[in-house]
């Protein structure tokens, strides 16, 4: 027991850890809200382009959310890391993490507000047409506001599990707090630095998941 | 131009030799039907005889395949047409409501006078109470659909079609989704718009309304008006065996 908390819980470690760990977290933070934020959007900007049924312009959809479903975010964040530099494009890892993260969010979220979109009643459609909307106030005043409630479970679910892909970011040499910890527990030679990287995703995560249940109690209509 | 189309008519609806098919479904074959100011026209049929789907066809929700329909002189079916301003003219009652559950009463009530109409909100929303007050629910103002009875809801879809002031109201089923209990304050609404004026065609089973408050009532059945007449006529003197045995099935008598 003493040799496990020595290795796990070495409060002199931590202490000494713990600005970098700190420094890692914040980073972690910037990147999390920065998928978030920009996913989500990025997503309903998809759905609702693809709501105007442009043949085209919905195949790519398609094709963008397919590809960015399919793929294991690791595996394109390691395409385009090392990858862009070739086509001229360099980016900080910070900046293509982000960028990776949030497409692969934006793709899955596009297929949950998808699938709200179409799962609202054709009489809400009829309704708002028969009093003078059109196509695009319709989709906007009484489509997409019923169709995110619907769908708000399951994308913060969505959004929590993709969002935990940050700490993805530690392969491509981004100062997350998980590469923090593991730098730390290298020199440390000690696992204590991870367990503080585990406190601080808690810390990130657990506010996130309660936010989300507020946000589901808050928007839930009875039916 | 629309406008210039537009002629001073008789008729608030007219539609001329309407045909509308469902893939190889014909479900109208080619019915006129023409309504006046402040007539209320009833329309009444068997399941499947193409009662609603002409119904629909008024504010093109169903776009008819061929024939004309014209809204106070207008042609809608018109390809150059603005539909969006010619459906703030035809208001319609759902069957089964359709009020949007995201907003309150009068949310739902004031939408298309803020975003069609153009509206200050504070104009549209008085607007919205006083058309809430005509069908009895100034106090349900600030409730939510669910929150409502049946009954209610269908007078605050009726209030969100009377709120544009409207040329016509369409009545798809207005009642058939409503426990008999809820009907009567629904019919007691439309009666009152009756009273003041309205123009209404309404799709219906509710032959004891139709009787005392229609001025006319056409029957349909496999997609053509078989009769049409004074309710008096319809219901007294039946004179095709489809319209017989309609009423029979309908009245058990």
């Amino acid at each position: 027991m003493e040799r496990f908390l020595d290795q796990f819980f070495n409060l002199e470690i931590m202490a000494r850890y713990l600005p970098d760990v700190a420094a890692g977290f914040l980073v972690t933070i910037q990147l999390a809200l920065s998928v978030i934020v920009t996913g989500l959007l990025f997503g309903l900007a998809l759905a609702v382009v693809r709501a105007f049924q442009v043949r085209p312009v919905n195949w790519l959809i398609i094709l963008f959310v397919d590809l960015f479903r399919a793929l294991p975010p690791l595996v394109i964040l390691i395409i385009f890391y090392f990858g862009l530099p070739f086509i001229g494009i360099t980016m900080s890892a910070f900046v293509i993490s982000w960028i990776v993260l949030a497409s692969v969010l934006a793709a899955f979220a596009e297929e949950i507000y998808w699938a709200g979109i179409t799962s609202v009643n054709r009489g809400q459609w009829e309704a708002s047409r028969s009093t003078g909307l059109g196509f695009t106030q319709t989709l906007f005043y009484v489509v997409i506001p019923q169709a995110i409630r619907m769908t708000i479970p399951p994308l913060t679910n969505r959004t929590i599990a993709i969002t935990k892909n940050t700490a993805l970011a530690s392969v491509v040499t981004v100062e997350e707090m998980l590469t923090v910890a593991q730098t730390s527990l290298a020199y440390a030679a000690n696992t204590s630095p991870l367990t503080m990287a585990a406190i601080g995703y808690l810390l990130i995560f657990f506010p996130l998941t309660m936010a989300s249940r507020w946000v589901e109690t808050r928007y839930a209509w009875k039916r | 131009m629309a406008h210039a189309q537009t002629a001073p008519s008789r008729y608030v609806v007219e539609a001329y030799d309407i045909h509308k098919s469902f893939g190889d479904f014909e479900a109208l074959k080619g019915v006129n039907l023409t309504v006046a100011p402040q007539e209320l026209v009833f329309i009444i049929g068997p399941s499947g005889s193409g009662k609603s789907t002409m119904l629909r066809c008024c504010n093109l929700l169903e776009q008819p395949t061929s024939g004309q329909v014209k809204i106070t002189g207008e042609e809608i079916t018109n390809r150059s047409v603005d539909i969006n301003k010619v459906r703030q003219r035809i208001g319609m009652v759902f069957q089964q409501f359709n009020l949007y559950p995201h907003m309150s009463a009068l949310g739902n009530v004031s939408l298309a006078l803020r975003k069609v109409k153009k509206m200050a909100r504070s104009e549209a929303e008085d607007r919205a109470q006083a058309a809430l007050q005509r069908v009895g629910l100034a106090d349900k103002a600030g409730n939510h659909p669910t929150e409502l009875s049946g009954g209610q809801q269908q007078r605050v879809a009726i209030a969100r079609a009377i709120a544009m002031e409207p040329d016509v109201i369409l009545f798809d089923e207005p009642t058939s989704a409503l426990d008999p209990e809820l009907v009567g304050s629904v019919l007691e609404v439309m009666r009152e718009l009756r009273e003041s004026g309205m123009t209404m065609v309404v799709v219906s089973h509710e032959m004891r309304f139709a009787r005392d408050a229609a001025d006319r009532v056409i029957f349909m059945d496999g997609g053509l008006v078989v009769e049409e007449g004074t309710p008096e006529r319809i219901f007294t003197d039946a004179r095709s065996d489809r319209l017989k045995s309609f009423l029979h099935s309908v009245t058990g008598h």
